[in-house]
């Protein structure tokens, strides 16, 4: 009975003690947490701690989330979900009027926003329609995602009573907010109905004009590694010794609506070769972006001469946005240059040479480049 | 003798340790089979005690702990919400949720998604896996323990088609297959902390297979399977240290099953395995068959005999002596989902929903019913306590007299 009494005492005690003395502490320790399994022991512990306290952490946990890195982001949402359902499932409340300025205020980081407003909706029944119109053009895409949504659905409502004024209105509304894919094709189809078509290329900011060389030597695969000229020198007044003979730049402008450029059917589909594309985009200011490419085929990535990624995979499908790779433009020119390679499969299917590429803010909205001579159409 | 003994036992620990519970894809020995005696008069359709509704996507397997079935589900306009759900077995009735922020790549083939994975449970833990490579350890209450992103450690650790082998949890170490076209390997975390405890360079080729598990029938130590294009590498989960090596190539798609001290091996056709006495190194051929060609669905291993269902959706009962095929059955539609057996009866549901309920006889299969869900399945079903669980995209089901 003593033990009993002991136990159910320290666990009063301990709550309090989690919440005044150590949040902080213990927060730190889990934003500690890092690739490789660095840091679990401290922030396994720490986890195992915060996630015992009670509502009043849940805003230190969102506020600490901000500047987290990805895998301690997931960490501190472990710990936040475990107390706000135990907060919810023991009759307690949610600090509602804190969790709703947290979604609001923009300066926070916009996944952190979405987890707050999940959990402010399950509570509040009325949160969705007060916030949710209001965030056509938030930094985070969820929350506009579900902005979007309130359009697209007031437009096809109106189109089933026939208000076709109305539901053009919504869906022109609604493409402003839209970047995902599955969202913008409902919406262009929508738009269609009135006459109207969308110009994707634009809408996406796909790049579309590139200049091309090649091919180079990929026969079984061994060019990935190779660097060939282009990648110390961009000179386009330059020849190369290329696989087939000599080698020179080429400019190209892809015409495909959707985005694609084709490197097949622009310049030549060697097999086993590599290609180079280089283009220019213009930045009024520095700013992290995100590419985002599509490709079947294997390819590297340089900004203004430094390598971003390389990938070694061919024709495992081809994707909207297959990969994103962040890069921070500079003002002014920025240097693109693109490897992209070709293997020696003969299968149907294997047979793409190609990609899109397109620049996006974080949240996926098109950045278009700061001049019109650029490769934007 | 003493050596067998000690075999067998392991064997037995394996099996027995997990009572009724369903941990991990294809059931705690990861052979699809179960002693449990669950509904087979599936004459007016299946009896269905329950259904919960899922948001998002999935074709990971249910797992079955402690009362609770575990469901992990993606959503999201590229699927990069994970979700862990718990649901109380007996009631439907949803327990907890936990989701999390995929740290990475989530494409993925459209009939695939990212909840592909079945995740797995030593009793005490639930390790939920996904294609992004994110690994979300949590205890049975939903209290998260910790948390890896291997793809977030190793950027080019991903397959554009997406990822699927399902981990599994042996000797205190999660052992999860990232095995793909670039950056490919397989890696032993301790269950615990969700440290590395050691990572093997694996062949550059894209890999669906999930790793099995085997007893050493001389000493009773355990031994994890891992199946590539290469063949099928023995390690010691503890270490990573290699056990044997068979380097005939294999499938990468329908995974393995092992029966007592023999894997039957998807590798020209199906090749019969077992540790080799005379070198420790290099596995003993029991017998090879190339006949017998699985599809996606794997392998199922019950009473000496020997399952698998090819690309045309035709059942074979094989002999596991020997490979002979005792029958075969043609059942209907294309599976990606692998059967699962309790007592005398197998099930296994098709890519259009189409559930079907077969008695294993000696000379003959007979499907003695069927039941159509209306809706995608791509999961191989659990079993525990008397009960089969299957789930879609959209729904978690429970099979049992209500």
């Amino acid at each position: 009975m003593r033990a009993l009494t002991a136990i159910v005492l320290s666990c009063l005690v301990f709550v309090p003690i989690v919440q005044a003395v150590e949040i902080d502490s213990l927060l730190e320790q889990v934003k500690a947490v890092g690739p490789k399994g660095s840091g679990h022991v401290e922030a396994q512990q720490a986890v195992g701690e915060l996630s015992q306290a009670d509502r009043d952490a849940l805003l230190p946990i969102l506020t600490a989330s901000n500047d987290a890195n990805r895998l301690a982001m997931n960490w501190l949402r472990g710990a936040f979900e475990t107390i706000a359902d135990e907060t919810l499932k023991s009759g307690g409340e949610l600090p509602q009027q804190e969790l709703e300025a947290f979604v609001l205020d923009t300066e926070n980081t916009p996944r952190v926003r979405r987890l707050a407003y999940e959990w402010l909706a399950k509570v509040d029944a009325t949160a969705p329609d007060r916030i949710i119109p209001t965030m056509l053009d938030d930094p985070s895409s969820e929350l506009r995602r579900d902005a979007v949504a309130r359009l697209i659905d007031a437009a096809q409502e109106a189109e089933e009573t026939g208000e076709k004024l109305v539901a053009h209105a919504n869906w022109k509304k609604a493409l402003e907010g839209a970047v995902d894919e599955d969202q913008v094709k409902t919406i262009v189809k929508g738009l269609k109905e009135h006459g109207e078509e969308v110009d994707l290329v634009q809408h996406f900011g796909m790049l579309m004009d590139w200049k091309l060389i090649g091919p180079f030597d990929n026969k079984e695969m061994q060019g990935f590694d190779v660097a060939y000229p282009p990648e110390s020198e961009l000179d386009f007044e330059v020849k190369y010794e290329g696989q087939l003979g000599e080698v020179e730049w080429k400019s190209y402008t892809s015409e495909k609506t959707d985005g694609e450029f084709d490197i097949g059917e622009l310049d030549a589909n060697h097999k086993g070769s590599a290609t180079y594309a280089t283009t220019t985009f213009d930045s009024d200011h520095e700013q992290t972006v995100e590419f985002r490419i599509s490709t079947q085929n294997a390819w590297k990535l340089w900004l203004n001469g430094e390598l971003l990624f390389a990938r070694e995979e061919y024709h495992r499908g081809m994707f909207f946005d297959q990969y994103r790779v962040q890069g921070t433009l500079k003002p002014g020119e920025n240097v693109l240059l693109l490897k992209i390679l070709q293997n020696e499969q003969d299968e149907d299917w294997a047979q793409d040479y190609k990609f899109k590429f397109r620049v996006t803010d974080l949240s996926g909205r098109a950045i278009r480049p700061a001049n019109d001579r650029q490769a934007v159409r | 003798m003493q050596r067998m003994i000690l075999g067998l036992c392991a064997v037995c620990v394996l099996m027995i340790s997990t009572g009724a519970d369903w941990r991990q894809f294809r059931g705690n020995s990861a052979d699809g089979m179960s002693h449990a005696k669950v509904p087979t008069n599936w004459s007016d359709g299946a009896p269905l005690a329950w259904s919960a509704e899922l948001k998002g996507r999935g074709l990971a397997s249910p797992i079955v702990v402690n009362g609770q079935v575990i469901v992990t589900v993606s959503s999201g306009p590229s699927q990069e919400r994970l979700h862990v759900l718990s649901f109380n077995a007996e009631s439907g009735e949803q327990q907890w949720e936990r989701q999390f922020w995929a740290t990475g790549r989530t494409a993925c083939h459209p009939k695939t998604c990212v909840a592909a994975p079945t995740p797995a449970s030593d009793g005490e833990r639930i390790f939920a896996f996904y294609s992004t490579n994110d690994v979300v350890c949590l205890d049975l209450d939903g209290n998260l323990l910790w948390y890896r992103g291997l793809t977030h450690d190793y950027p080019n650790a991903s397959n554009s088609l997406g990822m699927a082998s399902s981990p599994v949890v042996v000797d205190d170490t999660l052992v999860v297959m990232v095995e793909n076209d670039a950056d490919s390997f397989t890696t032993g975390l301790d269950a615990a902390t969700g440290e590395t405890r050691w990572q093997l360079d694996r062949p550059r080729a894209a890999n669906w297979t999930s790793p099995v598990v085997m007893a050493d029938e001389e000493d009773g130590s355990l031994h994890v399977l891992i199946q590539s294009s290469k063949g099928m590498l023995a390690i010691d989960p503890r270490t990573g240290e290699e056990t044997w090596n068979y380097q005939d190539g294999a499938s990468t798609a329908p995974s393995s099953v092992v029966s007592g001290e023999v894997v039957f091996v998807p590798s020209n056709g199906i090749t019969a395995l077992k540790a080799s006495e005379s070198n420790p190194r290099v596995p003993e051929i029991v017998w090879n068959e190339g006949g017998l060609q699985p599809g996606t669905s794997s392998l199922t291993a019950a009473d000496g005999r020997l399952y698998l269902i090819n690309r045309g959706g035709v059942l074979s009962c094989v002999n596991q002596e020997n490979g002979d095929r005792f029958w075969q059955l043609r059942l209907k539609g294309r599976f990606s989902g692998s059967p699962v057996i309790a007592g005398e009866h197998l099930f296994v549901f098709n890519e259009d929903g189409k559930g079907f309920c077969v008695k294993l006889g000696a000379d003959e299969g007979e499907i003695v019913g069927t039941h159509e869900f209306e809706e995608t399945i791509l999961c191989t079903p659990a079993i525990a306590d008397g009960a089969i669980y299957v789930r879609s995209d959209g729904h978690l089901w429970k099979i049992a007299q209500p």
